[in-house]
């Protein structure tokens, strides 16, 4: 064997109560290489990246660094070691500015003129563009992402560890990345990627170890493999594709927006300005977006935590809802799924069954005059828990016990189960690995094939692009009119999704639309 | 080398209900080495203090009469606790339950009927929740502080008290002391109700253990309580309204310490400037001590008034200074708090330069 190995895992094993997370797991990373993490949900990439980060403790098994053993005992010690870490999610104050973000991350005090001229340093040198003086609330996920990286790079790290990092990027800001993180492996910096997303792996990654219950199952040069034959080896049987049965949509619109403004819930929202759309039944409508364009303010307008200005502002199947709340709304027969599972779809410290209550009470029917039926509420959850193959112990587990994936598949199941005339999900499969992806596509396939209006908003194209039959852009509040998807094209999106297009859903706009039709 | 907490993936069921037992036994211990400390009999301190009321059948009565209105008090407290709204004024509720009721009293002074009571009890609960409504109103329109504003309202209740009483409602045969006159027979509920021995006040509390029991685990509104108090912006998403809870909680934490001020008053007769007891500060260790679960707080108010009692009994017996009580409530609170962080997380050492050596090896 030749030169050392950057970092090296040796049987390392970690449980939980209950739960093997990681196995006897074993891998190599070499300098320079771009090494890719693939695994389900629940498969102990997090788990296993966590102790490399040094967030958690291996119970057996070894570390090494550089071919010595180490003991990582926290994220510090990491970063002295030369490990760099950029989270999904990212821990940055709105109300400061980028520089200030920065110096709050690093372990040293540095003057702001010092970390001024090597955050200008490291951004010239790999082509991350960003102002360090701008606020964070004015910036767009793709900029934040990169102050992330900046932080990361300021420490000169020898392995860089990235969790899926595109899931919140368009197209144009893949690229852009891409040509950072090779840039990076090309002057030796080791990179640990981690993502669902099987065709950037295929595009970016060297090699790639496959995790599945928490054991490696396999290591392949993603190169001479497709997204198909990773996608099988990491759940470990066939990939179904999503197939839509014989009905086409409908005819009569189920589901309608008119002129729907509503102000910024907050300093750091987004204005909804003048939103139209209208979805049939049968039909799966796509709205793409960067994130923090108004999606989430929508998906609340929608749902009826935000009442409208006037009820026919919105109307299910004819009726109009606008003033409803979540549960009038439910009852006509309009559910919804919003995108932050923890906290806003579940509660982490209630059980799946009062989980099910949160949201299923009225329209299954279990809680009615104001006492809830347990019993009810158990059977509705182990319903949803068997139809949708969520992984848990049964009704009473806390939600907060559920990976992410099992945990999205709960929230689907238990929407999709009550039969909605209208649902709403925004990002339905995100952080969710390729086989539960597969089956909630399958599973909204088939409520749109039942006649069910579907809004699916997104920020995966590939995902939108397969699943929809008319799509739309949000930006900065408005949304584009919907067009079939066999008319746009991704990169005509990218650009939508960056707000350089026209088309938006103004009323003059609407009019024209219907003038047409 | 250094502390650090690390939180628990999920807090044990069987840790949250042996924590409170825990508490009480600590606190015996702690108690018990200060006293000698101090100089006192340790031993004999707390045996008097916890277990004399429990074994002298003749103290079951006191122990009862004490419960009643910390059991009332903090039975609503523990539901506004669920809802993380922080009641800290329900001493200033129950004094203004307790004033309305003895406005009822000093306007019926001359006549009789069954209606009288009824009446001062609707008094006394309905000025709870409307002092109540103040910090709810605060809170819901202008995002100020419940946790301030009622504990603020205390204060103004207490004066209010004492104008009422040197004041508009002044006893006229009382020999200028300040105080409503005593209570005539048609406002006081019958010490023995029903035969039983045990006081009105404690009945009532039982009662009312039971109904919020049925709230808390089987109503929707229990539920959205519990919704709130855990995610807020999930509690909104299942069709809940923040702001209604606030009230709700609010209001029925002012009603319930309203109705145990009406009871209290009906056990003392009259209001003087010793009526303030407490006891709607001591109800918050009692919601806390009883997880806010209904019948935590029924055994957890018994607990507390344990403690009343058996401070009076250390203090005829062993001359323990009559702060006592006070001490070791404010120690089961300390200790409730700490073993609830235990519960939830736990205590690692971690050891700093370990890192440093490996790599200067390096």
């Amino acid at each position: 064997m030749g030169a050392i190995n950057r970092l090296e895992l040796i049987n390392v094993t970690k449980r939980f109560p209950g739960v093997l997370a990681n196995d006897r797991v074993s891998l190599t990373v070499n300098p320079g290489e771009i090494h890719a993490l693939l695994g389900e949900n629940g498969a102990g990439k997090s788990t296993l990246v966590k102790m490399i980060y040094g967030i958690q403790a291996p119970d057996s098994g070894s570390i090494l660094w550089e071919g010595k053993e180490v003991r990582i005992n926290n994220p510090r010690a990491a970063r002295r070691l030369g490990i760099g870490m950029v989270f999904q999610h990212f821990s940055l104050f709105e109300a400061m500015d980028v520089v200030e973000n920065i110096a709050l991350g690093l372990d040293g005090s540095v003057s702001r003129q010092a970390l001024n001229a090597e955050i200008r340093g490291v951004m010239d040198k790999y082509g991350l563009k960003l102002d360090p003086r701008r606020q964070i609330a004015t910036l767009s996920v793709g900029e934040r992402q990169r102050i992330e990286i900046v932080r990361a790079l300021l420490l000169n790290p020898q392995l860089l560890i990235m969790d899926e990092p595109t899931s919140v990027l368009t197209p144009q800001e893949v690229d852009e990345l891409f040509k950072t993180l090779r840039r990076l492996a090309s002057e030796g910096v080791s990179i640990l990627y981690i993502s669902h997303k099987l065709h950037e792996i295929v595009a970016l990654c060297d090699r790639a170890t496959i995790l599945r219950g928490g054991k490696v199952v396999g290591t392949c040069d993603p190169r001479q493999e497709t997204p198909r034959s990773m996608g099988e080896m990491m759940i470990g049987s066939d990939l179904r594709d999503p197939a839509r049965g014989q009905m086409k949509v409908e005819g009569t619109v189920r589901l309608s927006v008119t002129n729907l403004s509503l102000p910024k819930p907050d300093d750091f929202g987004v204005a909804l300005d003048n939103v139209n759309l209208d979805v049939k039944g049968g039909e799966i409508f796509g709205i793409a977006g960067v994130a923090g364009n108004g999606q989430n303010e929508l998906l609340e307008a929608l749902c009826g935590e935000r009442l409208s200005s006037a009820a026919d502002v919105i109307k299910v199947d004819r009726i109009p809802v606008g003033q409803f709340g979540p549960t009038s709304r439910r009852e006509v027969g309009l559910c919804a799924v919003p995108e932050e599972r923890n906290g806003h779809a579940a509660i982490g410290t209630f059980s799946l069954a009062d989980n099910a209550t949160l949201t299923a009470r009225t329209r299954i029917g279990f809680a009615t005059q104001g006492f809830i039926d347990q019993d009810g509420a158990d059977a509705y959850a182990a319903k949803v828990i068997q139809t949708f193959a969520v992984k848990t112990l049964g009704p009473n587990s806390l939600a907060a016990s559920l990976s992410g994936g099992n945990l999205q598949k709960f929230v689907m199941g238990r929407e999709i189960l009550q039969a909605p005339s209208v649902l709403v999900v925004s990002q339905p499969t995100w952080g969710v690995d390729a086989g539960s992806a597969a089956f909630i596509h399958q599973a909204l396939i088939d409520l749109a094939d039942k006649g069910s209006a579907i809004i699916v908003i997104s920020q995966d194209l590939d995902e939108l692009l397969a699943l929809c039959d008319r799509l739309s852009v949000i930006n900065l509040g408005r949304l584009s009119v919907g067009r079939p998807v066999s008319e746009v094209s991704v990169q005509e999106l990218g650009l939508m999704m960056g707000g350089s297009h026209g088309g938006w859903t103004t009323p003059a706009m609407e009019g024209d639309h219907a003038a047409k039709a | 080398m250094r502390l650090r907490l690390e939180k628990r993936l999920e807090p044990s069921r069987k840790m949250l209900i042996l924590t409170p037992v825990l508490s009480v036994v600590a606190i015996m211990v702690l108690g018990i080495i200060i006293f000698d400390g101090l100089g006192y009999d340790g031993p004999q301190a707390v045996w008097e203090l916890f277990f004399t009321p429990v074994l002298d059948v003749y103290k079951w009565r006191d122990v009862a009469t004490k419960a009643a209105p910390l059991i009332i008090i903090a039975l609503g407290l523990s539901l506004s606790n669920q809802a993380k709204i922080w009641n800290i004024g329900a001493e200033g509720q129950y004094i203004v339950g307790a004033i309305a009721a003895a406005g009822v009293a000093y306007s019926t002074q001359s006549v009789t009927g069954f209606w009288i009571i009824p009446l001062m009890v609707l008094a006394g609960m309905l000025a709870g929740a409307a002092y109540a409504a103040i910090p709810a109103v605060l809170r819901t329109r202008y995002g100020v502080s419940e946790v301030l504003s009622s504990l603020m309202l205390v204060y103004v209740s207490l004066q209010l008290l004492s104008y009422m009483i040197t004041g508009p409602w002044k006893d006229p045969n009382g020999h200028n002391f300040p105080q409503t006159a005593q209570l005539t027979a048609a406002q006081i509920l019958p010490h023995d109700l029903l035969g039983s021995g045990i006081p009105p006040g404690l009945l009532v509390a039982l009662l009312a253990a039971l109904i919020f029991y049925i709230i808390v685990s089987c109503t929707v509104f229990g539920f959205s309580i519990r919704a709130i108090g855990e995610a807020p912006h999930a509690a909104r998403y299942g069709g809940f309204r923040s702001d209604r809870i606030i009230w709700a909680t609010l209001m029925i934490s002012g009603a319930m310490a309203g109705l145990a001020g009406v009871f209290e008053l009906m056990q003392l007769s009259r209001l003087n400037l010793g009526y303030p007891s407490g006891y709607g500060f001591t109800a918050i260790i009692v919601s806390l001590l009883g997880r806010s679960h209904p019948i935590g707080v029924f055994i957890a108010g018994l607990v507390l008034a344990i403690t009343y009692v058996g401070g009076q009994v250390a203090q005829t017996v062993v001359h323990v200074p009559n702060a006592t009580a006070g001490l070791f409530q404010a120690l089961l609170l300390f200790a409730i708090l700490a073993s609830d962080l235990l519960v939830r997380y736990r205590i690692r050492l971690s050891f700093k330069g370990d890192i440093a050596a490996k790599r200067s090896v390096a």
